[in-house]
């Protein structure tokens, strides 16, 4: 018989997944992509504005980091960014996609706002500020319940209901806006004199960083060591599997939820009661959503939380800097976040799967 | 390292401006300026404050390092850091261009006493007593009553060509909130188109927001359905005049021209120029002069402005209909809110109290009407005219 030359075409790579990497490479791997981020944010600035890269660099080092104050705002944006982050991980490790996080930290605010007006003048500062945490906490945790009482008991969309529930607290933190505005009709909403959360050590925004602080470690303690905390990785992991061994899913579903939204609800009280000492129905800011992005860049880790929300921050400090020193339009420093933040992303894709590259094509014989 | 010594040359900076902050006098050289507004120029309402503030700028000839513009700055405690964060770099002047901005850049004016903050829209200033807190607004009721004259006689011109009875011609507003700025707006506007088409009537949709493009236009819309012959608002998106070029509809525009959008239906805008104001706030920090708790002024100083009128849209002697206004108005002899011109439930008002000393519990508190005439932003800048006159309809309240 003849032998049969066959060409076999072969793509010129494949992409497969990596059973695990090495902590040193993955580090590379980010550091490298940080590196090609600035790189092409480099090219970008230069071309769209003339500008020199560097110095856009060093204004936004210098927006973020240049003064105490600053320091202490990055911090204080971080402190708030990071609540609402740990508050959501819990739920999003379980893989119950808790998008409500805006409007359970408004609904935390609102809590906060209502025993401000209406308690403030007749309670001693100690009581009201007992008060005030215990209702922000059970106002957000309410607002958290719901939708995941809807999924447990009748299995409903937590997406869809959590999404929905932000407009609804949005709505009526409008209203009340409104009806409270000082002056009377102008949607301005009131300043509230009574139990602002008080100043320690002279700096305005400690009590926040610490209350986080502590949050952030219990956090991890929670998930990391706490029975709860491995239900959790269970549920998250395979519903049947949680089911097997005993758990129950819908009490664990719900349970979550009540702490997600609690911890919400804290975020809302150092918002309303701890920075702005007003309440509207943007104090919240996005944040429930870029929450999801620090949470989810963290892999879930609290510890890992901090890196990522100073990340955030600093890009959002340093973008604003950069608007107002070269009278450039917002969307400028929009860009080169993006740009950044697609990087980074995008480099856990090479840290997770591997690309092979292949020769041609190979000789194969039949 | 490298990043370390920019930090620290940052820093010191810093200092070095806080170190030369304590000097009081001012001079030419060192002067900063801060600016802090609410949005950028996408919206009308910060463009209108930004164009001004550059205006003033090449007025006075600052650098472009001795004004500093902060931009998308919300109204809450990023406002107080914003003004904090202007004073570090050595501002001794701040301005700030939305109304929710006035309790955090009052809690600025009270942390850095050697630093003026001056708020524009804002009510408190009279009745806070700081000497370095100061509002400022302008006499637009004048120019909101000068565009009504051009939207009387643009429905004149309509009645006269038969497409509608004289009877028949009401007027569309699209306001925002139910709140004393606005309804001092659509009133003048209302006594301004009344003083040369008597039989004229208005309604007022409110939208619930200062900028809501889609409501904005939706109320406009429902406006129109409703009968209305020609539309004005206030509210600061293209909404509404949007709505009337797609329906054909004149409109009375806001915050600036809105010809090149709308060729067709576009008669007149008017506006608040704060380029006086700027001017004058910033000399007085050079010269070492007051600022007064409050400064309002109106067409003879150019703080109230009309755009061109649209002579495609706007009836036969719109501008000269204008300008004999003007002239009255700025002489005195003609007064927007004569009380000889309108009536509150059927009577004509001798005396009312307003509410014009801000404070929680909306109490009236000063008597606004003398000589026959309501005497508007005298006792502080913003606006406090908050009655209802017979003629105009309010659909909804947003209150």
């Amino acid at each position: 018989m003849n032998n049969i030359l066959m060409k076999i075409q072969n793509p010129l790579f494949h992409i497969t997944k990596r059973a695990s990497i090495v902590w040193w490479k993955a580090w590379i791997i980010r550091i490298l992509a940080v590196v090609a981020a600035l790189l092409v944010s480099g090219i970008v600035t230069l071309a769209l504005t003339g500008l020199n890269p560097l110095k856009v660099y060093s204004t936004m080092i210098e927006g973020a980091l240049g003064t105490s104050r600053r320091m202490w705002m990055l911090l204080q944006n971080m402190a708030i960014l990071l609540c609402v982050a740990l508050a959501i991980t819990p739920a999003f490790k379980m893989k119950f996609w808790n998008l409500g996080a805006e409007g359970q930290v408004l609904i935390g605010g609102l809590a906060t706002e209502v025993c401000m007006i209406f308690l403030g003048p007749n309670l001693p500062t100690g009581l009201l500020l007992l008060v005030m945490v215990i209702a922000s906490v059970a106002a957000g945790a309410i607002w958290a319940f719901i939708p995941a009482f809807f999924k447990a008991r009748w299995n409903t969309n937590e997406s869809l209901f959590t999404l929905m529930m932000n407009y609804v607290a949005m709505q009526i933190v409008s209203f009340f806006t409104l009806l409270w505005s000082v002056p009377k009709g102008s949607g301005t909403p009131r300043m509230l004199e009574f139990g602002q959360l008080p100043v320690i050590g002279g700096q305005k925004y400690l009590l926040n960083v610490l209350i986080v602080a502590v949050l952030t470690i219990g956090m991890f303690i929670y998930l990391k060591y706490s029975k709860h905390g491995y239900e959790i990785s269970v549920v998250g992991e395979s519903e049947n599997t949680a089911k097997y061994i005993g758990i129950n899913v819908k009490k664990v579903i719900m349970r979550t939820m009540l702490l997600s939204g609690a911890i919400c609800g804290i975020a809302g009280l150092l918002l309303v009661a701890g920075t702005d000492h007003s309440l509207k129905s943007d104090t919240a800011g996005g944040r429930g959503f870029t929450a999801i992005m620090v949470s989810w860049l963290a892999k879930f880790d609290p510890i890992f939380m901090v890196l990522t929300s100073f990340l955030i921050v600093f890009m959002e400090k340093g973008a604003s800097k950069i608007s107002e020193v070269y009278r450039l339009n917002a969307s400028f420093s929009d860009i080169l976040t993006g740009i950044i933040i697609f990087f980074i992303i995008g480099c856990e894709f090479f840290i997770n799967y591997t690309i092979k590259f292949h020769s041609k094509s190979e000789e194969v014989r039949k | 390292m490298k990043k370390i010594i920019t930090l620290i040359l940052a820093v010191a900076m810093v200092l070095s401006f806080a170190a030369c902050g304590n000097n009081t006098t001012v001079s030419e050289g060192n002067l900063k300026v801060g600016f802090i507004f609410l949005h950028d120029e996408n919206s009308t309402y910060d463009k209108n404050f930004m164009d001004s503030a550059k205006a003033a700028q090449e007025k006075l000839g600052l650098t472009d390092d001795q004004v500093i513009f902060k931009t998308n700055i919300p109204e809450g405690n990023e406002c107080y850091e914003a003004a904090a964060d202007l004073v570090d770099q050595g501002c001794t002047i701040i301005f700030a261009d939305s109304f929710g901005h006035e309790p955090y850049m009052l809690k600025a004016a009270k942390e850095f006493p050697n630093v003026q903050f001056c708020h524009s829209t804002g009510t408190t200033a009279h009745t806070e007593k700081l000497p370095n807190f100061h509002n400022a607004f302008a006499s637009i009721y004048e120019g909101r009553f000068l565009a009504g004259i051009a939207a009387g006689l643009k429905l004149n011109e309509m009645i006269e060509a038969g497409k509608f009875t004289a009877d028949e011609a009401k007027i569309g507003y699209v306001g925002a909130y139910t709140y004393a700025e606005v309804i001092s707006g659509y009133t003048s506007f209302f006594l301004g188109a009344r003083s040369v088409c008597p039989t004229a009537t208005m309604e007022v949709q409110f939208t619930g927001s200062w900028y809501d493009e889609a409501l904005e236009k939706e109320a406009a819309t429902k406006l129109i359905s409703n009968g209305c012959k020609l539309i004005s608002q206030h509210a600061d998106s293209m909404g509404a005049p949007t709505a009337c070029e797609n329906a054909g509809i004149p409109n009375v525009s806001y915050n600036g021209s809105t010809e090149k959008a709308c060729p067709n239906t576009f008669i007149v805008s008017s506006r608040i120029d704060w380029t006086p104001y700027y001017e004058f706030a910033i000399n007085a920090v050079k010269d070492g002069t007051e600022i007064p708790a409050d400064w309002c002024k109106g067409l003879e100083e150019g703080s109230v402005v009309l755009t061109a009128v649209n002579e495609k849209a706007a009836a036969k002697g719109t501008q000269e209909a204008i300008d004999k206004a003007a002239a009255e108005l700025k002489a005195g002899t003609l007064h927007v809110f004569d009380t000889a011109t309108f009536t509150v439930g059927g009577a004509a008002l001798d005396s009312y109290i307003a509410d014009v000393d801000t404070d929680a519990a909306y109490t009236p508190d000063t008597e606004v009407i003398k000589d026959g005439y309501f005497h508007e932003s005298e006792m502080r800048s913003a606006p406090y005219f908050d009655l209802k006159i017979d003629g105009i309809t309010l659909l909804n309240e947003m209150m």
